[in-house]
């Protein structure tokens, strides 16, 4: 377990991160989400060991960061924002180098490194240069790095930016099969991505912790509003008068054109009504068709907006 | 430290660097034992050194620019700093990589010497004082590198920034007779690193001038360990 207390880091006048106190469980998958610059990755790098606090201290089952860094450091595996690679090296040397500062039992490595390669799959790429491979299976092999030494954390630090749709969904599904044996923090600004694979959300705003909860807790405060965004053909103002001379349409907003001869609107609507069918059978009789029809994400700005009471943040 | 020394060690070979820095050396040392040994006829291998100990003011910075500016500048020190390794051994690590590239260098200036001693006598003594000299002298500037490195986030500041260093070093002997205070022409005379070769190159292998060699690198290996550090409570 870790226990975060009270941690400050301070630039100048201004504060990075004031006060942040939560505690990581054994063997949970924790979101941390914030927007950028909230102070994730400020967080991310004290608890690590990387930078040092201003204020507050870093416990992990009892062991001080600051006073006993190795015990503590071996226990943990970053991978942050940016992976760090050598990319003169390849894969394997990089890895081997992992095994070599991270205290893995000579011995021991070759299976190691079998055994991580194959959980990330990077086993086909182990021959070749980090500069010559692609920003996924780079990412990939940071998380390789962050799993050497087989730690109990594991932090990740925005660990899908900049890859691809399929890409995210492999980190993703991978991140929830290391969160079998591990204990595993997700920094992230993303909500989908936090929804999809933790359990308990931790949310910084502006350096201050705002919220801490389960997710279906957290958005279930946010969530007396029903969002649907749907795409219509025909004229704007007609979809539009239709739609708002629906029961129960509490807001209507045009999205503009995606689709030749159509428009996109989203509307909002009381959590505790389903107007679909309404919906449906409203611009059916008004010969308006509809083309496309969705439920909308609920945002993380939409839990900004309910919990930091910023709409201009949002 | 060993997995940081081979790693850099390794990187040294890898990249352009390693091979810039051997090949200038030995080019410029080539060029200046033809003119002065080979041209002249002079056998002394002691002055030969003497004459090449210029290089590594110039040198000994393409070997330290990026130890740690690069590692700071891609964030792959993040990897380091958050592995158990103390930082201590990081920067020792890095150090001896650097050293060991100048080691090998200076294996490869026996070539002279052999030439030279199938032409004529080799005095053992002074040649053994002399590269061990010359040995410690080249990890000082080398040692200057590194903090130069860890103080920047640029190779290329880096570089300039430990040639200028060097540099001021190679002219303290000069500046030292002009300065009219006694107490910061001491200051500086603890800084002279040629005063303290001139006995290697004359045979005196002392105690005290390996000691002080030593000292000096130990001194700017303790300022890199908490420069870096110090970053790390930065609040600024």
């Amino acid at each position: 377990m870790i226990e975060i207390q009270g941690l400050s880091k301070r630039y100048g006048n201004k504060y990075a991160i004031q006060n942040v106190t939560f505690t990581i469980q054994k063997g949970e998958i924790l979101g941390f989400l914030g927007r950028n610059g909230a102070g994730k990755t400020t967080t991310m790098n004290i608890v690590t060991g990387y930078i040092s606090a201003s204020e507050g201290r870093v416990l992990l089952d009892g062991h001080d960061i600051l006073e006993e860094p190795r015990v503590v450091k071996r226990r943990i595996g970053y991978l942050p924002e940016q992976p760090p690679l050598y990319m003169d090296m390849t894969v394997d040397e990089y890895l081997k180098f992992a095994c070599a500062i991270k205290e893995v039992k000579p011995g021991a490595v070759k299976a190691h490194l079998n055994d991580v390669c194959e959980l990330v799959k990077i086993q086909d790429v182990r021959k070749r240069l980090i500069k010559n491979l692609s920003k996924g299976y780079k990412q990939r092999v940071g998380l390789a790095q962050a799993l050497i030494g087989n730690p109990e954390m594991i932090i990740l630090d925005e660990p899908t930016v900049g890859l691809d749709p399929r890409q995210i969904l492999e980190i993703r599904s991978l991140i929830k099969r290391l969160g079998q044996d591990h204990t595993v923090v997700l920094s992230s600004h993303i909500l989908t991505e936090v929804a999809d694979v933790c359990e308990r959300v931790v949310i910084i705003n502006k350096g201050k912790i705002v919220a801490q909860d389960k997710l279906g807790s957290l958005t279930s405060d946010v969530g007396d509003t029903f969002r649907i965004t749907l795409r219509v053909a025909g004229q704007e103002n007609e979809i539009k008068r239709t739609l708002r001379s629906l029961e129960g349409a509490r807001y209507v907003d045009s999205l503009g054109v995606k689709e030749d001869g159509s428009y996109d609107f989203m509307v909002e609507t009381d959590r505790s009504m389903d107007i679909r069918r309404p919906l449906f059978n409203t611009l059916a009789k008004a010969g308006l068709p509809i083309l496309m029809l969705r439920p909308a994400d609920i945002t993380l700005e939409d839990i900004f907006l309910k919990l930091t009471g910023d709409s201009e943040e949002a | 430290m060993i997995a940081v020394w081979k790693r850099e060690l390794q990187s040294y070979f890898m990249t352009p660097i390693g091979y810039v820095f051997v090949g200038f050396f030995l080019l410029v040392s080539g060029i200046l034992f033809t003119f002065n040994n080979l041209m002249s006829g002079s056998g002394d291998v002691a002055a030969m050194l003497s004459s090449f100990t210029m290089i590594p003011i110039f040198l000994a910075p393409i070997l330290t620019m990026r130890l740690f500016s690069e590692e700071r500048k891609n964030k792959s020190e993040q990897l380091l700093l958050t592995s158990p390794l103390s930082l201590t051994s990081i920067v020792i690590g890095k150090f001896l990589s650097a050293l060991t590239v100048w080691l090998l260098t200076l294996i490869g200036t026996f070539l002279y010497v052999l030439i030279i001693g199938s032409y004529g006598r080799l005095y053992w003594g002074e040649i053994i004082s002399s590269y061990i000299g010359f040995f410690l002298m080249g990890g000082c500037f080398i040692a200057v590198g590194t903090l130069i490195s860890a103080v920047t986030e640029n190779q290329v500041s880096a570089a300039v920034i430990s040639i200028g260093i060097n540099f001021f070093i190679w002219v303290i002997d000069s500046v030292i007779y002009v300065v009219p205070v006694a107490f910061v022409s001491t200051v500086l005379q603890w800084f002279s690193l040629y005063e303290r070769y001139d006995p290697f190159a004359r045979s005196q292998l002392g105690f005290s001038g390996i000691l002080y060699f030593l000292s000096f690198m130990t001194a700017f290996l303790f300022l890199t360990v908490r420069v870096i550090d110090k970053r790390r409570w930065s609040e600024g």
